[in-house]
């Protein structure tokens, strides 16, 4: 397995997600959009609630079409370009896939045709148990995929067995009830209605700059403003750091998040701003906040916050058990009723996973020279200023957010903000921060579990299929172009149905 | 609670279930796609044909991906060995895939001829494509394709995925595009009015009459000129059986083994002929004529999956590495939570989804689509 085949295949692969999440928090956030407005029209029986569900249901059937297209690829991803991946933790990691699709893909994609031509087929109250249940089908979506997220960054109740030479599910519940993935799904699903409101915030502000559809985009403006402000409030108070305490590699994911290479007596400070230096491990030019960082990450004010240079130091020792570990696994391969093997395994496999991130540094892993264990150690750890940079980066996009949100709330509340030409303006150009924030925060989850695939137990390096560069390099290019292709079509149909707003609730 | 054993079995089953599913009712809308140009003649035309696979399409396209994620969850070397061991020909299916949501939701956004065109001719191909592929997944199937196992089971190719391609494969690719037009043809026969719906009829009928020769002559290659592939047991009841740990030969004729074992499997190649027969010979009763359609294609879908039981992906160079449901499966606790999901989910989803469908019955005519109402596409 080269080193090239496995940064094309992620290349590959971190393409193909990023462009998928444009599509799906604009569905998460706008399908509860719909189901609000809707709500609104079938209570109070006013018209103009009715025509804010078809359009706004029309941009939103633009944006779901390339969430399906693109979606089908990750569905197909994990075999074609993971196929190590799929067999070393299928056995976990493709159950909570499966019931994706029993529970919540089947629903929305069901219901969404009914979205659009049950108009006058169903009564109002099935009509907006449809759109309802569109809402909930791409909620429950992302809820799985989370599920399945936080498996790789904290894989609980599961447990090697060495005859299938896999990772085997004990508990389905403890994986459920991981504490990560519930942390994560709570601060995804949250930033997908920020994604929307935002959406249809900055839509309806330019409608009031422009006098056009004023009544149409008022009304809009103060749903979303309503939404929004709950949205973001829930995605920056439940921020999926306070999951980063469990789990080692989380720990090393955090702190190199914060730059933190050393561990600091609690509570730690948080580093506001500064240039990370990996070689030297420290960071130049920093300017800190007391306390800041401890009471983030630990809620409390005792309990330490670990850094790198420790978690690197943990980790050799790790990897030098793993190497037993990988020893005593072949041993017990070789001869699978060795008593001496078996024991011999049953204590260390717990570093197995770290005796295989030295197979990128040493073809024989157990005769790894400590040169090599040392080497394999320190990149045990990501790269801290990609993390850093773009932790914060997320943080600054959601704080902006929560200011245009208060003054929306307040405008609306005030019922002034259709006067206020600075209000307006700032939510137009508001419009690309929660992508911003919503694409760097996978960014920051998925670059930060690195160099793992499943944080402990399986090296990204082992993870993909054994297939040429070259093919991945090709099919990569193919993602490009079509993608490119088809989003360059998507945003060209956004932009004129925007354009035309409620006029459009023809087909064409 | 059931036993390890009972459990591999169910999922084999449910596999071909979702397959079917996906065959029956995604089918319909390849074939449609496919059958685009040649069915609709006019712009028109067209727009009605897009109008009546539009609303429904994508949850019948959740059963190829349902399909997937528990082909993952319930044999997870099986998907990991057949997605990337085919990777050309899934990546060629995948793309063309990305046509049809985009084409359905897209075509009637822009009022241009040559708008709609493009997206007319890609719907063509995000039908066409994908129903050959899956074909010639099904003839590499029974072909068997070159891997094996290393002693970490990392599967290894030997060689590359175009060699494997036989003729025999190219072969199962025209018999699913065939049965899949056929169906798709079935479909518009029931949604469509007047010089549509007798077009539809008729290449119906044609397809059909091509279906079963087709089949016959499949059903003769198979028995007189394709290596089959035999599992030599006995596998321990209820243990992890991996690849490494299995004896397969390759043998002529081996596919008809079980047939000649279990007679009651004839119903399976049975009811993919005469299902084709009575949906051409029942035409003027569209709904009766889709139905048995389906029952023809779901017993195409069942006589490969019996022929090649207890096989999932036969290796050509190390057939004692060979996928079969017993050296594939996920672990035994995986496999209960799955079946209690699938037990709960799969009659909900059938309540819906035959719910939907009721809503929307009826035709689809050309003087409504071109309303151009909210929700015409």
């Amino acid at each position: 397995m080269t080193d090239m085949l496995v940064d094309v295949s992620r290349l590959q692969f971190a393409f193909t997600a990023l462009i998928h999440f444009i599509f799906v928090p604009l569905t998460l956030g706008l399908s509860f959009l719909l189901v609000i407005m809707e709500t609104v029209y079938v209570i109070t029986g006013k018209e103009i609630y009715k025509q804010m569900t078809q359009f706004w249901g029309k941009l939103f059937g633009i944006n779901f079409a390339m969430g399906v297209a693109t979606g089908l690829t990750m569905e197909f991803q994990f075999g074609t370009n993971w196929a190590y991946y799929s067999h070393y933790v299928g056995d976990i990691f493709g159950a909570p896939l499966a019931i994706e699709g029993m529970m919540a893909f089947f629903l929305e994609s069901t219901f969404v045709g009914l979205f659009f031509v049950g108009w006058k087929r169903l009564t109002k109250y099935q009509h907006l148990l449809v759109t309802f249940l569109v809402a909930i089908g791409s909620n429950f979506s992302a809820l799985w995929i989370l599920i399945a997220n936080g498996w790789m960054q904290n894989p609980v109740g599961a447990h090697f067995n060495p005859e299938t030479m896999r990772m085997e599910m004990e508990s389905f519940t403890a994986m459920l009830f991981n504490p990560v993935a519930q942390a994560k799904f709570v601060h995804t699903v949250s930033a997908g209605y920020t994604v929307g409101s935002v959406f249809v915030l900055a839509i309806s502000a330019w409608y009031l700059l422009r006098g056009r559809h004023v009544e149409f985009a008022k009304r809009s403006f103060a749903v979303a403003a309503g939404f929004g402000l709950a949205a973001i409030s829930s995605a920056i108070v439940l921020g999926d750091e306070s999951g980063y305490t469990v789990g080692d590699v989380q720990k090393a994911k955090l702190a190199a998040i914060e730059a933190e290479w050393e561990t600091a007596r609690p509570p730690a400070s948080f580093t506001l701003f500064g240039i990370p230096n990996q070689e030297k491990m420290e960071t130049e030019h920093a300017i800190r906040i007391p306390w800041l960082l401890g009471l983030i990450a630990t809620r409390s004010v005792d309990e330490p916050v670990d850094g790198l240079k420790d978690i690197i130091a943990r980790n050799e020792a790790r990897i030098r058990r793993g190497m037993h570990a990988v020893a005593a696994l072949a041993e017990l391969r070789k001869h699978p009723h060795d008593e001496t093997a078996r024991a011999e395994f049953a204590r260390y496999q717990a570093d197995l996973g770290y005796g295989l991130l030295l197979k990128a540094y040493a073809p024989n892993i157990v005769d790894a020279t400590p040169a090599q264990i040392h080497q394999a150690a320190l990149h045990s750890v990501p790269h801290v200023a990609p993390l850093f940079f773009t932790f914060r980066i997320m943080v600054a996009c959601g704080f902006a957010l929560l200011l245009l949100f208060l003054a929306a709330g307040w405008g609306v509340w005030r019922n002034n903000f259709m006067d206020k030409r600075w209000l307006l303006w700032a939510a137009i150009l508001a419009l690309p921060l929660p992508w911003i924030a919503a694409e760097l925060g996978w960014f920051v989850a998925e670059y930060g579990r690195q160099p793992w695939t499943i944080s402990g137990i399986l090296p990204t390096s082992l993870s993909a299929s054994s297939l040429s560069a070259g093919q991945v390099t090709a099919s990569l290019v193919a993602f490009v172009l079509f993608y490119a292709g088809l989003t360059a079509v998507e945003m060209y149909l956004m932009v004129k149905y925007a354009r035309k707003g409620p006029d459009a609730l023809r087909a064409h | 609670m059931l036993d390890y054993d009972t459990l591999r079995l169910i999922w084999w089953a449910l596999l071909g279930v979702l397959l079917a599913g996906f065959g029956v009712t995604g089918g319909f809308d390849l074939g449609v796609g496919a059958m685009l140009r040649v069915l609709g003649r006019t712009d028109a035309e067209r727009k009605v044909l897009v109008n009546v696979v539009a609303p429904t399409w994508d949850g019948n396209q959740v059963w190829l991906i349902l399909g997937a994620g528990a082909v993952f969850a319930a044999m997870p070397l099986a998907y990991a060995t057949a997605f990337s061991a085919l990777y050309p020909a899934m990546l060629a299916a995948l793309f063309a895939l990305f046509f049809r949501p985009t084409g359905f939701e897209y075509r009637a956004k822009v009022n241009d001829a040559r708008w709609r065109n493009f997206w007319d001719w890609a719907l063509v191909a995000g039908g066409a494509l994908p129903a050959i592929v899956f074909g010639v997944a099904f003839g590499l199937i029974l072909g068997g394709i070159p891997y094996h196992f290393d002693a970490d089971m990392r599967v290894v190719m030997d060689g590359g995925v175009l060699d494997a391609v036989t003729p025999f494969a190219l072969f199962a690719g025209v018999v699913s595009l065939v049965m899949l037009c056929m169906h798709g043809a079935a479909f518009v026969n029931l949604k469509t009015v007047g010089e549509l719906q007798v077009r539809a009829l008729t290449w119906m009928r044609r397809l059909a009459v091509a279906l079963i020769v087709l089949l016959a002559l499949g059903g003769l290659w198979v028995a007189k000129g394709l290596d089959g592939y035999v599992l030599h047991g006995p596998l321990a009841a209820n243990q992890a059986v991996t690849p490494l740990m299995q004896h397969v030969t390759r043998e002529a004729g081996a596919w008809m083994h079980n047939f000649a074992a279990h007679p009651w499997m004839w119903a399976a190649p049975a009811a993919a002929m005469a299902g084709a027969a009575l949906a051409a010979w029942l035409a003027w009763y569209p709904l009766a004529a889709l139905f048995f359609s389906g029952v023809s294609v779901a017993g195409v879908i069942a006589t490969a999956g019996f022929a090649a039981f207890p096989f999932l992906l036969p290796s050509s160079t190390r057939p004692d590495h060979s996928l079969t449901l017993w050296s594939a499966a996920a672990s035994q606790h995986t496999l209960e939570w799955m079946t209690a999901a699938a037990v709960v989910f799969v009659p909900i989803i059938l309540a819906y989804t035959s719910w939907v469908f009721r809503v929307l019955r009826g035709p689809v005519h050309e003087s409504d689509v071109n309303k151009n109402e909210y929700g015409t596409y």
